[in-house]
């Protein structure tokens, strides 16, 4: 976890946080949540639209069932229990960008309740849990677009009508810090089991918080406000202290909290009040009468239950077990599903565990990052593996499997292939060692006489003289083994 | 006779008594040219659907592609739908074609139909008196010969009641029976497209027609649909009519009531047993309607907001131009109906007004469930309290609620009903309706059918 150490005033000593956080997620199906057309990102304005998304007259819903399937695994991957019947309702509200002039949510009955995710451990190794009170199913509204005509709002409705889950947590985090992890933690979740791409970026992660103060040692909860406009983790974890620095001032100087909306201005760190009928709606929310209560079959529950992944918790178990890592290499494995199943994939393929581990977290990552599309693996696992293997068997050296992996990464070639071509293979033929040798002992009569005589520290410079007149072809141990005998031998 | 000259027909009889000043106002956009294009293309056709040929118009609140749909409402003016209805669709591939665009109380909400913005429509009966509604213009273009099949939309006896007013048909079929895509929403748990028809075959086949599930409407039901323009039968022997006391209390005009009891004698006449029963919740029905309506219009209606289509008043700001535009652009009785379902919504009131009027309705379902659980295969009940009234008379908003008090039961039990003509007072029609249970079209058509029958045998 790379957050930064808080930076609050002294003030805030007397005072505890208290966080819960409220997490949009875009569910990764091809349609959107009540027709069929497209929910794709980036669409030209309004390309991804139809009477249902767009709410002409006498257009109705109907329910994507992906959009189900993955919101009931999300709720089984944060250990929520799945309603058998959820009902969806209207939550009403005007908005140019809200077509209907009502959005399809969950209010009363939702999808899932009572989950639970493991943000961390504590220092003796218990791990710090925060509680989920629900998972509920919703469309996204459009975009209201202030920027691209003077005077005027434009809408893409392109968002309009993209199935969202709701993930809301109880009030049980304690810093901005624990916030940060859980988010970390929620993602790393969700992308586990490609219920969303979880990019805060564009939007498929959104996250409001709900902070408060009280003294430390008081149990009641103080008065929340609400954060919104938080548009990075890093983000998150700024305004949460931001905006607990200034309850907590307000307390310290005998003021009372108001119940009230803030946004997070990220440019200039600040937050400030919403305008206050933005915190105040009547969503006058009420059964959606278009669809029929969801009814999801218990025997359908529990099979999606069964067929969920591997999560991370369970993955960094596994690693440590089987494959002897340590915990920072654990972390960097199971950072995100794809690593994983790369690095197990190598493995699999006959390298060396830990081997393997150092190649993909150093080598492999680097090209990964670099390349244009983050989820065309930049070498196949068999081809690493080979290489891998490679240098364990002193096929070639650590430093020329290094340069293979660099045109393997261009080219899609064997490594073993390019090992050949580039001459990298490891001479470990005696006439041809034996040259190399008698050749950098001749033109370093110095250094040889002195070698000669006995001095065996020499032998490490020789042995890197012999690389270099090879061209890094010769074998060390081989050259090594060879400049020994010569000494015994008082050649 | 091909489909054109039937077209043809239609749009003389539309000129003959629908236009200027003292014509019915029932229709409110036609494409002539257009409709006999597509008689021409259905008389041209190798295969003939089931309704080949035959006219039909659409209330305005279903959605078309070539004429506009307002909903009989400012806020929708010169609205031209970009998709077509299912109901629209299912009666084009059958071979009926569209030859109008019905007027209708705004947004399906009144009596009377003397709610919409383009003016009300006379009853062809008598011109003094309203036709209905909200259905009006649906019914009205029926009972003058314009066409022999309309679409209306039921929310609490749009169809039923409008029928009874006209002297035709009108069926409501069970909630679920027929998509409502495309249908705009009034209030979308008691929504159904209903059928017109001058007899009950041609309501029996506009509705055998669009009834059906449709995948775009998550409400419609995967239930198989019977030939109900079939389900006539030489008599009605094991069949039991319940006649629910609550339908004929002691204030009931008696004229009413005695055309009921004609019309029971006749049933009985065909070999149906009839038996007395109760629906003890029947009178809660309007006041639990007039809650879970206008609260599900409230939120239906946001989407007129003048943000993407239809009416938009310029104003300074966004919150401005919502209010200058929705108070331009709908009228009176919606207005009163969006602040109502607001007020019922809203926190500190949801409990007491729209969760108890959740669980009166469910008693109001049980109450029918019960009596068909006991054996009853239909009720009878007069289709409204009164035949068609002047224009002017019911000023009151309660008075005129009052109106659907034997019809909104059906809407909120989500069970089928259908008004069926059982005679005149002082030269008005007056109908009688059949209730059947949750999908059983078959059995009220069977009823339907014979009251029908055996009027025309009476006379």
């Amino acid at each position: 976890m790379s957050a930064k150490e808080s930076t609050l005033p002294s003030v805030c000593d007397a005072y505890e946080m208290v966080v819960g956080l409220e997490v949009h997620v875009q569910l990764l199906t091809r349609t959107k949540a009540f027709c069929s057309c497209s929910s794709a990102y980036g669409a030209a304005p309004n390309a991804n639209t139809c009477p249902v998304c767009l709410a002409l007259p006498g257009a109705l819903p109907v329910l994507n069932e992906e959009a189900v399937r993955l919101a009931v695994r999300a709720a089984h991957a944060l250990s929520a229990t799945v309603n058998e019947t959820s009902i969806f309702a209207r939550k009403n509200y005007f908005y140019p960008d809200l077509p209907k002039g009502y959005q399809i949510s969950q209010f009363d009955k939702p999808l899932a309740e009572q989950g639970k995710l493991d943000i961390g451990k504590n220092a003796d190794g218990t791990p710090i849990t925060v509680r989920i009170t629900r998972v509920h199913m919703e469309e996204d509204a459009g975009k209201s677009v202030h920027d691209r005509y003077s005077g005027a709002t434009a809408i893409d409705l392109n968002r309009s009508g993209v199935p969202l889950i709701e993930i809301v947590s109880e009030p049980d985090m304690r810093s901005a810090r624990e916030a940060g992890a859980y988010l970390r933690a929620l993602k790393q979740v969700i992308e586990y089991t490609s219920v969303s791409d979880a990019n805060m970026e564009e939007g498929s992660l959104r996250v409001d918080a709900n902070v408060s103060a009280r003294l430390r040692g008081e149990t009641k909860l103080g008065t929340k406000t609400e954060v919104k406009n938080l548009n990075s983790f890093s983000g998150v974890e700024r305004a949460l202290e931001v905006e607990f620095a200034r309850q907590c001032e307000v307390l310290a100087s005998g003021g009372t909290i108001t119940q009230h909306t803030m946004l997070w201005d990220a440019n200039r760190g600040e937050v400030r009040p919403a305008r206050s009928k933005e915190g105040s709606h009547d969503y006058r929310y009420f059964p959606e009468p278009d669809l029929p209560p969801l009814r999801l079959a218990p025997a359908w529950i529990d099979q999606s239950r069964m067929a969920l992944p591997e999560l991370p918790s369970a993955k960094q178990a596994r690693f440590a077990a089987d494959y002897k890592l340590t915990p920072a290499e654990i972390e960097v494995l199971t950072a995100d599903a794809p690593t994983g199943s790369y690095y197990e994939a190598v493995v699999k393929a006959g390298a060396d565990p830990k081997a393997a581990a150092n190649w993909v977290i150093r080598d492999y990552k680097q090209a990964a990052n670099a390349s244009p599309d983050p989820r065309v693996e930049p070498i196949s696992s068999g081809s690493l593996a080979d290489l891998v293997k490679m240098v364990s068997n002193d096929v070639v050296s650590r430093s020329a499997a290094a340069k293979i992996f660099t045109i393997a990464v261009q080219t899609k070639e064997p490594p073993l292939d390019i090992a050949k071509r580039e001459g990298l293979i490891q001479e470990r033929n005696e006439d041809a060692l034996t040259g190399w040798v008698d050749q950098v002992l001749a033109e370093n009569p110095d250094v040889a006489s002195r070698f000669r005589g006995g001095d065996k520290k020499l032998q490490g410079v020789l042995v890197g003289l012999v690389m270099k007149a090879s061209k890094g072809r010769a074998d060390p141990k081989a050259v090594n083994q060879l400049l020994s005998a010569r000494a015994a031998a008082g050649e | 006779m091909s489909a054109v000259a039937h077209v043809r027909d239609a749009f003389a009889r539309m000129a003959e008594v629908d236009a200027g000043p003292t014509g019915l106002n029932c229709i409110l956009w036609t494409d002539e040219e257009r409709a006999l294009a597509d008689a021409a293309s259905v008389d041209a056709a190798a295969t003939h659907g089931e309704l080949a040929g035959v006219p039909f118009v659409a209330k305005d609140n279903i959605a078309t592609t070539h004429l506009q749909t307002t909903c009989g409402s400012r806020i929708l003016e010169g609205y031209v739908s970009p998709y077509e209805a299912t109901v629209i669709t299912r009666l084009r591939d059958a071979g009926a074609v569209l030859v109008g665009k019905s007027n209708c109380d705004e947004f399906a909400m009144g009596s009377s139909n003397e709610f919409s913005a383009w003016g009300p429509v006379l009853n062809p009966v008598d011109r003094t008196r309203v036709p209905g509604g909200s259905s009006g213009g649906s019914a009205a273009t029926v009972a003058a010969g314009i066409v022999r099949i309309a679409l209306g939309s039921e929310t609490g006896g749009s169809v039923r009641q409008p029928a009874s007013y006209c002297g035709i048909v009108g069926v409501k079929p069970t909630y679920g029976r027929v998509s409502r895509f495309g249908l705009v929403a009034f209030a979308s748990s008691l929504d159904q497209v209903g059928v017109f028809g001058t007899t009950v075959h041609d309501a029996a086949l506009g509705l055998e027609v669009i009834a059906g599930r449709d995948a775009l409407d998550a409400t419609s039901a995967d239930c198989p649909v019977d030939r109900y323009s079939t389900a006539g039968t030489a008599d009605l022997k094991g069949v039991v009519i319940g006649r629910p006391r609550e339908y004929f209390p002691a204030t009931l005009d008696p004229r009413v009531a005695a055309r009921c009891e004609a019309a029971l004698d006749l049933l009985r006449a065909r070999g149906a047993e009839v038996r007395d029963v109760s629906l003890p919740h029947t009178d809660l029905a309007i006041p639990v309607y007039y809650i879970i309506a206008p609260a599900e219009a409230s939120s239906n209606l946001a989407r007129f907001d003048g943000v993407r289509y239809g009416l938009r008043v310029p104003a300074n700001g966004l919150r401005e131009m919502y209010e200058s535009t929705r108070t331009r652009g709908f009228g009176p009785e919606v207005t009163r109906r969006i602040l109502l379902g607001t007020y019922v919504l809203s926190a500190g009131y949801y409990d007491a007004y729209y969760k108890k009027a959740q669980e009166v309705r469910t008693l109001i379902a049980q109450d029918f469930r019960a009596v068909f659980d006991a054996g009853v295969h239909l009720l009878f009940t007069p289709t409204t309290p009164t035949p068609a009234f002047e224009f002017g008379a019911k000023s009151d908003p309660y008075e005129m609620y009052l109106n659907d008090i034997f019809t909104a039961t059906a809407n909120l039990a989500g069970v089928p009903a259908i008004s069926v003509p059982i005679g005149d007072i002082d030269g008005l029609p007056i109908g009688g309706q059949l209730i059947a249970r949750h999908f059983d079209e078959q059995t009220m058509f069977r009823g339907a059918f014979a009251l029908e029958a055996a009027r025309a045998g009476a006379r």
